[in-house]
């Protein structure tokens, strides 16, 4: 699957907005920003599973840094009692990009479930997210990154994928 | 031993600057004995989130020592932690276990690691776990005088350094209550390390 938007233009963008670490999971669209987020000096921490990345990206915060937690929607559903307690009770303002499973796909690879729940399940986690669908909306994904740091606010990104 | 007779110890010889993480029984311990800025009792926590936060706390810190402090239901709640703590690979970063065998709070269950809850399969052992995981600082300590005598060696190697330490459970124990509001308390701690931060001179 190819992302929507370049590796590099991603990674510049972290850069630009002052992301120290890129907490993540990969999958096989988000995977591929990999070698220029640490090729531009971004430090990417590897979890094993997504629960893991909002906790690791609360202590990253609180000593100082600027994390952005990078997963699949899949891991978003994985790690929803990790988020909640990041998020909602120490209120610590994590911005994220989520990966929105067969957004692109619907008409040839229908019956993908990530499509049902995905935004029912970021509402009820009362997470500010903006689709972005296509690579004209650039600047929709870095004003609500930017937004999120300037407020201090969790703020995400759903990034459509899978059209190959 | 108990969690606190181990902690005890810890509280002795636990520097100014140092971070100490505590979670479930070993937060309500570890605040028995005082409060300090550079406390962050994890509650509410996610369990099992305490090792991921400290490694977070280490990579951004790495001029403070990151002392977790967690029991053994938390830590197979996020095994995984432990592979992602050593491929980070924190010189910083003391992980502690307090091993009793249940889930203590919740009326004292075996968890699926110990002997009384694996239908005749022999116990999980923790450090082996923690060694394959890549950890090459590891200590396991069975008695109050075993920790007593080890600790500054654990508190001293270079890390991610990772001990299970055998306790025993508390029968009627209960959870530890949260010291005051979350993001109150995120906000004093941040302005804690920044405090140490300046009085360092670091950027």
């Amino acid at each position: 699957m190819t992302a929507i938007f370049p590796g590099a233009e991603v990674a510049g963008l972290l850069r630009d907005c002052g992301i120290t670490h890129v907490v993540t999971v990969p999958d096989s669209t988000l995977g591929q920003w990999e070698p220029d987020i640490e090729a531009i000096g971004i430090r990417l921490v590897r979890v094993c599973r997504e629960g893991e990345a909002w906790a690791v990206a609360a202590g990253l915060y609180l000593g100082g840094a600027r994390p952005l937690v990078m997963m699949q929607c899949t891991g978003l559903f994985e790690s929803g009692d990790s988020l909640r307690d990041v998020l909602h009770d120490w209120q610590l303002p994590i911005p994220s990009i989520i990966g929105y499973r067969s957004y692109l796909s619907q008409e040839t690879l229908p019956g993908d479930t990530c499509l049902t729940f995905t935004e029912p399940i970021l509402r009820a986690w009362q997470i500010d997210y903006c689709l972005v669908t296509e690579s004209a909306h650039f600047d929709l994904m870095a004003g609500q990154i930017r937004t999120s740091l300037a407020e201090g606010k969790a703020r995400a990104v759903l990034l459509a994928e899978g059209k190959a | 031993m108990t969690g606190l007779e181990a902690l005890r110890q810890l509280h002795a010889v636990r520097r100014d600057h140092d971070v100490v993480i505590s979670a479930m029984g070993a937060a309500r311990d570890w605040m028995s004995l005082g409060t300090h800025p550079r406390d962050w009792v994890f509650v509410p926590s996610s369990m099992g989130q305490a090792t991921s936060l400290g490694l977070g706390l280490a990579l951004a810190r790495p001029d403070l020592r990151v002392i977790v402090l967690g029991g053994d239901g938390g830590l197979i709640m996020n095994l995984g932690s432990l592979i992602t703590i050593t491929g980070q690979a924190p010189a910083n970063l003391i992980i502690l276990i307090f091993d009793n065998g249940v889930y203590e709070v919740t009326g004292a269950q075996p968890t699926p690691a110990a002997e009384a809850g694996r239908a005749g399969a022999p116990p999980v052992d923790l450090a082996a776990l923690a060694r394959a995981s890549g950890f090459e600082s590891v200590f396991r300590f069975g008695t109050l005088d075993e920790w007593t005598r080890g600790i500054e060696e654990v508190l001293a190697v270079r890390g991610p350094v990772f001990a299970v330490l055998t306790i025993t459970s508390i029968p009627g124990a209960t959870g530890p209550r949260s010291p005051g509001p979350a993001p109150e308390r995120a906000r004093r701690f941040i302005a804690a390390l920044l405090e140490r931060t300046q009085a360092q001179g670091l950027p």
